[in-house]
C-alpha cells in the first residue's frame, strides 16, 4: 500500500511539474529562450490567490481566477518590455534579462509580502481513504492530477485543432516564413506567454495548497525542477513536458521515500543526466541533425 | 607615430589588449594595496577584498567556458564548491605539517584546484558529449548534485588522520565520526564549516608573537591590518596567475582549436581537431581555476554552508561574464567587482537594493542588445568624436603651420 501512496503522491507533483513545464516549453518552442523567470511567476500567482482569499475574503474560485488574470497580465507586460526588444539579440543576453526579470519578480514580492513565511490554506481539505483506511488519499492530490490532465487535453486540442494554435506551431517551425503567410509573429509570442504565465498561476495555487507554505523564493526550486522536467521530455514539445513532469514527480516521491530524503533532488538530477546521456535531445525532443 | 607602435606591438608576442588587460589590473591591485595598507578603508570595504578577488577568478574561469569553448555552464558554482571544502580540510589537517599559514593556504588552494580538476574531468565526460541548452541543464544538475552532496558529508581530523562519513542514507552526526579526544570536525554535514579560525587572524597573531619575541610591541589593530595585507596579496596573485593562465592558453595553439571548435565544430573536426580532447583541457582549467578561488573564499569564511554553492551563485558569476562581455576577460573582472560592490553600496537602501540591482541589470541588457537603443547610442558617440574630430583637427592644422611634421 505503502508503493502507491508513494506513487499518487508523486504523480501529483509530478502534474504540478508538469503544469510548469509546459509554460517552460512552449515559451522555448516559440522563443528560443529559457525564461528563468517562469518559476517566479508561479510566485506571484500563489501571493495574489493568497491574498485574495485571506485579506480581501473572496471566495476560492475567485481568488483563483485573480491570480490567473494578474498572472497572465504579468507575463504579457514582461515579454514586452523586457524581452521583445531582444528579440534579435543572442540567447545568452535574454537569459541574463531573464534572470534579472526573477530578481526584480522576488525582490518585488520581498517588499510588497515581506520574507516571512505566509501560511496558505488548504483550498481542497480532507481525505479520502480506500481499502479500509489503509490507503489515504489527499483531495488536493486528486484535483492537482485532474486539472493537469485536463490542461493537457486541452492545450494539446488547442494547439492541434485551433487557427491561433496553428499559428504558434507555425512559428515555432520558421518565425520569417510564418510572418510572410500573414501570421502576426508578436501577438503569437504574447499569446503564449500569457498561456504560459496563466498556467503558472494554476501551478502556483496548486503548489502551495499542497505544500501549505509561501515565501519570495518559493517559486525558484519547483521552477528549476519543472526546467529539469521540460529538457527531461525533450524541451519545445508538449507531450514531452507532460511525460517529463509526471515522472520527475513519481522519481522524486521514491527517492524521497525508499533512498535519500536528503539525496532526492541529486537522484532527480543523476536520472536527468543518464537520460540525456541515452537520448541527447530528451525523451520525446526531435533529433535535429547537423548540417554542414 | 602609428606605424611605430604597430611594430611594437607585432615584436611582442601578445596583443595589445592583454597588455592593457594586466596592466589595468596590476594598477588597480596597487592601488588597491595602497589605500588597504595605508589603513584607508573601513572595516566594511576590507571586507569586500577577498570576496572581489574570488569572484573576478570565477568570472574569468567562467569566461573560458562560456566565451572561448561556447558552452553555457549553470554550474559553475559546484567547482567552487569543491575547491572551498577542500580548501578547508587540507587547510585545518595541514596545521601540524606547514606552520606557516601563507604556505598553508597556497598548498591548500592547490589542492583545493587540483579536486576541482579532477571533478571537472569526471563531470566532463558526459557534460562534453552534448551540446547547448542541453548541456546547460547538465551542468546545473551537477552543480545542485555536488551541492546536496557535501550536505551529506562529515568530515573531522585527529591524531590518527581524516575522518569521512557520509550521512545520506540513515541519520548521522557528527558524534558517528568516532575521533579521538583531540579531533575536530571540519564538514559537520549541513551545518557546514563552523569556526573556522581565518588564516588572516592567524597571521596577525604570527605578527604580535614575533614583535614580542624581538621586544617590540605592535597594536591588534595594526597586526589585523597586515593580516587582511597579507591575504589580500594571495587573493591578487591568484587573480593574476589565472589571468596569465587564461590569456596564454587562449594565444596558444590549444585555445586556438578550442576557439576553431566554438566557431564551427564540424569544420574544426573536418581538419583534425580533436574535439572531445580540446573541450575537456578547457573544462578541466576552467574548473581549477573556479576550485582555487573556492578555497580562497573559504578561508574569508568564518562559517561556509554547501547551500552557499547553488545555482544562485552560479547565475551570479554568468552575470558577471555576460555583462563583462564574452571572452573579454578585462570586462568580467570590472563587471565582477563592480557587480560585486554596487549591491553592497545600496546597502542603506536595504530592502530596495536588489530591487535597484535587477533593474540596473535588465537596462544595461536592454541598452546593450537592443538594436534600436545600439543605434541611438552609437549615434551619440559618434556626435561626441565628431565633435572631438574637429578640435583635433584644428590642431592638426595649426601643426601644419607651425612646421612641426614629425611623422615623416
Amino acid at each position: 500500500m505503502d508503493f502507491l501512496k508513494y506513487l499518487i503522491s508523486g504523480v501529483s507533483l509530478g502534474s504540478v511539474y508538469a503544469i510548469i513545464a509546459l509554460g517552460y516549453t512552449m515559451v522555448y518552442g516559440i522563443a528560443k529562450m529559457l525564461n528563468f523567470a517562469h518559476g517566479d511567476v508561479i510566485m506571484v500567482g500563489g501571493y495574489i490567490s493568497f491574498c485574495a482569499m485571506m485579506y480581501w475574503e473572496l471566495p476560492i474560485w475567485v481568488s483563483i481566477i485573480c491570480a490567473v488574470i494578474v498572472c497572465t497580465v504579468i507575463g504579457v507586460i514582461i515579454e514586452g518590455l523586457a524581452y521583445r526588444p531582444l528579440r534579435q539579440a543572442t540567447s545568452l543576453a535574454v537569459l541574463i534579462t531573464a534572470i534579472g526579470v526573477s530578481y526584480f519578480l522576488q525582490n518585488s514580492a520581498l517588499l510588497i509580502w515581506t520574507a516571512n513565511t505566509k501560511s496558505y490554506p488548504s483550498i481542497f481539505p480532507g481525505n479520502i481513504e480506500l481499502f479500509n483506511g489503509e490507503l489515504t488519499i489527499s483531495v488536493v492530490s486528486i484535483v492537482t492530477i485532474a486539472v493537469c490532465v485536463l490542461i493537457m487535453v486541452a492545450l494539446t486540442f488547442f494547439t492541434d485543432k485551433t487557427k491561433i494554435g496553428k499559428a504558434m506551431r507555425a512559428c515555432s517551425e520558421n518565425k520569417n516564413a510564418a510572418q510572410l503567410m500573414g501570421i502576426n509573429v508578436n501577438r503569437t509570442i504574447s499569446l503564449t506567454f500569457a498561456i504560459g504565465s496563466a498556467l503558472a498561476a494554476i501551478a502556483g495555487v496548486l503548489l502551495c495548497s499542497s505544500y501549505s507554505t509561501l515565501i519570495p523564493t518559493t517559486g525558484s526550486m519547483p521552477g528549476i525542477k519543472a526546467f529539469t522536467a521540460a529538457v527531461f521530455g525533450g524541451i519545445g514539445s508538449i507531450p514531452g513536458a507532460f511525460l517529463g513532469g509526471i515522472l520527475l514527480g513519481i522519481i522524486e516521491s521514491f527517492a524521497k521515500a525508499y533512498i535519500s530524503s536528503q539525496l532526492a533532488n541529486a537522484i532527480v538530477f543523476a536520472v536527468l543526466i543518464v537520460v540525456l546521456l541515452v537520448r541527447p535531445s530528451g525523451l520525446l525532443g526531435k533529433k535535429i541533425q547537423e548540417k554542414v | 607615430m602609428k606605424t611605430k607602435t604597430m611594430k611594437i606591438n607585432k615584436s611582442h608576442k601578445f596583443n595589445s589588449f592583454d597588455f592593457i588587460t594586466y596592466l589595468f589590473i596590476i594598477i588597480a591591485f596597487i592601488i588597491v594595496y595602497f589605500l588597504l595598507s595605508g589603513g584607508k578603508l573601513n572595516n566594511q570595504q576590507v571586507g569586500w577584498i577577498i570576496p572581489v578577488c574570488c569572484y573576478m577568478t570565477m568570472a574569468i574561469s567562467l569566461n573560458l567556458t562560456v566565451g572561448i569553448l561556447g558552452e553555457l555552464s549553470l554550474g559553475h558554482a559546484g567547482f567552487m564548491s569543491i575547491g572551498a571544502f577542500t580548501g578547508v580540510v587540507s587547510y585545518i589537517a595541514f596545521s601540524e605539517a606547514i606552520p606557516n599559514t601563507v604556505l598553508r593556504v597556497v598548498i591548500s588552494m592547490i589542492i583545493g584546484a587540483l579536486m576541482a580538476a579532477i571533478f571537472g574531468f569526471l563531470i566532463g565526460i558526459p557534460v562534453l558529449r552534448l551540446n547547448g541548452d542541453y548541456l546547460a541543464i547538465v551542468t546545473l544538475a551537477f552543480g545542485e548534485i555536488i551541492k546536496d552532496i557535501i550536505n551529506c558529508l562529515y568530515v573531522g581530523f585527529d591524531s590518527k588522520g581524516l575522518h569521512f562519513i557520509f550521512g545520506a542514507f540513515s541519520k548521522k552526526t557528527a558524534a558517528d565520526l568516532k575521533l579521538a579526544d583531540d579531533g575536530i570536525v571540519i564538514i559537520n554535514g549541513a551545518v557546514g564549516v563552523s569556526d573556522l579560525k581565518l588564516p588572516s587572524s592567524s597571521i596577525a597573531e604570527t605578527i604580535r608573537a614575533n614583535a614580542k619575541a624581538s621586544g617590540t610591541k605592535i597594536k591588534a589593530s595594526v597586526a589585523k591590518l597586515e593580516g587582511n595585507t597579507v591575504m589580500f596579496i594571495i587573493g591578487a596573485v591568484l587573480v593574476l596567475v589565472s589571468l596569465i593562465i587564461i590569456l596564454n592558453f587562449i594565444r596558444s595553439r590549444t585555445g586556438r582549436a578550442v576557439m576553431a571548435i566554438r566557431d564551427n565544430r564540424i569544420a574544426a573536426e573536418s581538419v583534425g581537431i580533436n574535439v572531445m580532447r580540446h573541450k575537456m583541457i578547457a573544462f578541466v582549467i576552467s574548473a581549477a581555476l573556479a576550485g582555487a578561488a573556492g578555497t580562497l573564499y573559504a578561508m574569508n569564511m568564518p562559517t561556509l554552508q554547501s547551500t552557499k554553492f547553488g545555482f544562485d551563485t552560479s547565475i551570479l558569476v554568468l552575470v558577471f561574464v555576460v555583462l563583462g562581455g564574452l571572452g573579454n576577460m578585462l570586462g568580467s573582472m570590472v563587471a565582477a567587482a563592480l557587480l560585486y560592490i554596487l549591491p553592497e553600496l545600496l546597502r542603506e537602501f536595504s530592502t530596495y537594493r536588489m530591487l535597484i540591482y535587477a533593474i540596473v541589470l535588465i537596462i544595461v541588457m536592454l541598452a546593450t542588445n537592443n538594436p534600436l537603443l545600439k543605434n541611438f547610442i552609437s549615434k551619440i558617440c559618434s556626435g561626441i568624436k565628431s565633435i572631438f574630430a574637429k578640435k583635433n583637427k584644428k590642431a592638426a592644422v595649426a601643426d601644419n603651420i607651425s612646421g612641426g611634421d614629425n611623422n615623416g
